[in-house]
């Protein structure tokens, strides 16, 4: 009798992960309609005239009328759209007026270097504000708490870029402490083979350390930058959750039973933020991502946000889009995926 | 003054008034007591009343080079020094408080009843509508915010009123998720089940009974944002994207301060330390506000 209960709770659970899984496919799917929406409708339907951007205003009107319907712009909307879709997914994002050559070759050289950085920036977070948000909570009250407020408050209100260029003055031009703006010095310029696009990972394969030490030396000031207000987050949240755990009566019956207090925090209660966790942090990675558009522009770092807002002033609307469907998708996906993940580990979402 | 405090205070008011008036001193007496949102209040207050009395506390617009003043170090008379073209820094701040206020303002004019209406509505008739509203809520919460205002702005032009626009269109979500939760609940309560038995309109219902409830959570979460909403403003002037030159927008004094940096740091400093400052205030207050409109939160 029991067994049976329990045999049809078990399927009953294994019943919910595809749902669950669908679920989120169906969210992703619908945010990625959405998102290419906006960006058709700033491309297709928000220029007065799309044909006039291309053929110019002295074209003869045989011309206009070919490019007219070349860009399908006689069908319903709805059509056109799912014409834009197609060539999508087809990896067609155009070809930018200023480099002359395919967005997406584009964004595949530019984004390797935006990965890098907001990687690094979330591991700097993570391994900085994670252990700082327990002992604040742990430690409720006492230095490390007031810590992480002032931090956590002081990571909210700068400015970023503001920030990027102080430590930039301080760090590089007065002290000389760090490598300065770009990815690495001209001098090494090209010299690594490009495997992943990532210096870190490229010249460590070839084992050219002092190409190796230069991109470090380069990348800690920027990634620390925009690792701030990760740090902030993650050490605010891991503070508010951990209070959350420790409050729990299973911390009081382990305390009673005279678990050694380490033992308490990081076997038990910091088990559970773990999974917590992975959400923020997948939140964070992602608005890094984005974030870094600011950063880039402070640093010279020749990322995908440099590019999308360079493209923005020679007017190069399919640069700027396809960076905006990249970095879109990508914000998107790791949301989702962390969003997953979560639902996955945690059994009591399960 | 003793009767002013008792009338306030008083266990039985006498209209509904002074029911109002009493709910709002005991607000402020927990308010009060919490010493950092004070502060966050006293900072917006001395940004609004910067805004305002920015003609008789400057010297200048702020506007009009004086190249034989270029670039002087903080002193008398320019306290914050002076920029490439002469012009006075402490000036430009201050004319730059109006723009900041101006930015807030017309994004939370925007922001805040597209929310209400979509969470309330969702929330309050339920079924398909709320599962409708809140996917159409979840993509737009799912955008990336910033790239977003970038693609748009490059749409409509760089701009003021295009960077508020751009900024808006992307952070309103929020403001809906809150305003349903507020409103599923309230939906369940009495008060409102006699209000439909009574006929009231559904409209009329959603306008004066459920919509005023969700306000407060709406105005705690909108002062959390503050700060964001500047700062991604800031970003965009910085970018070149938002108010453009002469206007003392603090972002955009910023970009043009930054070749100055190493010789005169105090040409971007003092911009970036206002957004600063103006960001803090309103993450404070929004702090304070929280603990004192939704104790719940507390931690």
């Amino acid at each position: 009798m029991i067994g049976s209960q329990l045999q049809q709770g078990r399927s009953s659970l294994l019943g919910h992960v595809p749902r669950r899984i669908a679920g989120t496919a169906l969210s992703l799917v619908l945010t990625f309609v959405g998102l290419t929406a906006v960006t058709f409708v700033i491309a297709r339907v928000m220029p007065a005239d799309p044909v006039l951007a291309i053929v110019g205003d002295r074209a003869h009107q045989d011309v206009y009328d070919a490019v007219y319907r070349e860009l399908g712009l006689d069908q319903p909307l709805l059509v056109q759209y799912l014409r834009y879709l197609g060539q999508l997914f087809a990896g067609d994002l155009g070809v930018s007026i200023m480099t002359a050559q395919p967005v997406l070759d584009d964004l595949l050289r530019f984004f390797p270097a935006t990965l890098e950085l907001a990687t690094v920036a979330t591991l700097l977070g993570v391994f900085a504000g994670v252990p700082l948000g327990v002992l604040a909570a742990v430690r409720q009250g006492r230095w490390a708490d007031h810590l992480v407020r002032v931090v956590g408050l002081f990571g909210y209100s700068v400015p970023v870029f503001w920030l990027g260029m102080l430590a930039l003055f301080v760090f590089y031009a007065k002290l000389g402490w760090v490598a300065g703006p770009g990815r690495i010095d001209i001098f090494y310029e090209g010299m690594v083979e490009p495997v992943t696009g990532l210096i870190l990972v490229d010249s460590a394969l070839a084992r050219e350390w002092d190409i190796f030490r230069n991109a470090i030396g380069h990348l800690v000031l920027p990634s620390a930058i925009l690792g701030i207000h990760s740090f902030a987050y993650l050490a605010r949240m891991t503070r508010h959750f951990m209070l959350e755990q420790l409050g729990q009566e299973y911390i009081l019956t382990a305390r009673v039973k005279g678990v050694p207090e380490r033992t308490v925090i990081w076997r038990h209660a910091f088990r559970n933020v773990l999974v917590q966790l992975i959400t923020i942090v997948g939140l964070t990675y992602a608005s890094l991502l984005e974030g870094s558009v600011l950063t880039e522009t402070v640093f010279a770092w020749p990322g995908i946000g440099q590019y999308i807002t360079s493209s923005l002033f020679n007017n190069d609307m399919n640069a700027v889009l396809g960076g905006t469907i990249v970095v879109g998708t990508c914000f998107v996906a790791i949301n989702m995926g962390s969003d997953l993940l979560y639902r996955l580990v945690d059994p009591r979402v399960r | 003054m003793s009767a002013v405090r008792a009338w306030l205070l008083t266990d039985i008011p006498q209209s509904r008034g002074q029911a109002q008036c009493q709910r709002f001193f005991l607000a402020w007496l927990v308010f009060r007591k919490n010493g950092s949102a004070v502060a966050g209040l006293a900072i917006v207050a001395a940004l609004v009343a910067g805004a305002l009395l920015a003609p008789w506390i400057t010297g200048s617009a702020g506007v009009t080079p004086d190249l034989g003043d270029r670039l002087r170090a903080p002193g008398l008379p320019h306290w914050f020094g002076t920029d490439e073209l002469g012009r006075d820094i402490f000036d430009r701040v201050m004319w730059g408080s109006r723009i900041t206020l101006y930015i807030v303002g017309l994004v939370s004019v925007i922001v805040v009843p597209v929310g209400l209406a979509i969470g309330v509505v969702a929330g309050y008739v339920g079924g398909w509508v709320d599962s409708a509203l809140m996917r159409l809520t979840d993509v737009f919460l799912a955008f990336p915010r910033l790239i977003l205002a970038l693609a748009f702005v490059a749409a409509l032009g760089p701009g003021l009123e295009n960077a508020v626009l751009a900024i808006a269109l992307t952070s309103w979500s929020p403001y809906a998720r809150i305003a349903r939760a507020e409103a599923l609940t309230l939906r369940q309560s009495d008060f409102i089940l006699a209000a439909r038995s009574q006929g009231i309109p559904h409209l009329r219902i959603i306008v004066s009974h459920v919509a005023p409830m969700c306000i407060s959570s709406v105005v705690v979460r909108l002062t959390l944002d503050m700060a964001g909403i500047i700062l991604t403003a800031a970003g965009l002037g910085f970018l070149g994207l938002g108010a453009q030159p002469p206007t003392p927008e603090w972002g955009a004094m910023i970009a043009l301060g930054r070749e100055y940096l190493l010789d005169q740091w105090w040409v971007p400093a003092f911009p970036g330390l206002a957004i600063l400052v103006v960001s803090l205030g309103f993450n404070l207050l929004g702090d304070g506000l929280r603990d004192v409109l939704d104790p719940k939160s507390r931690d």
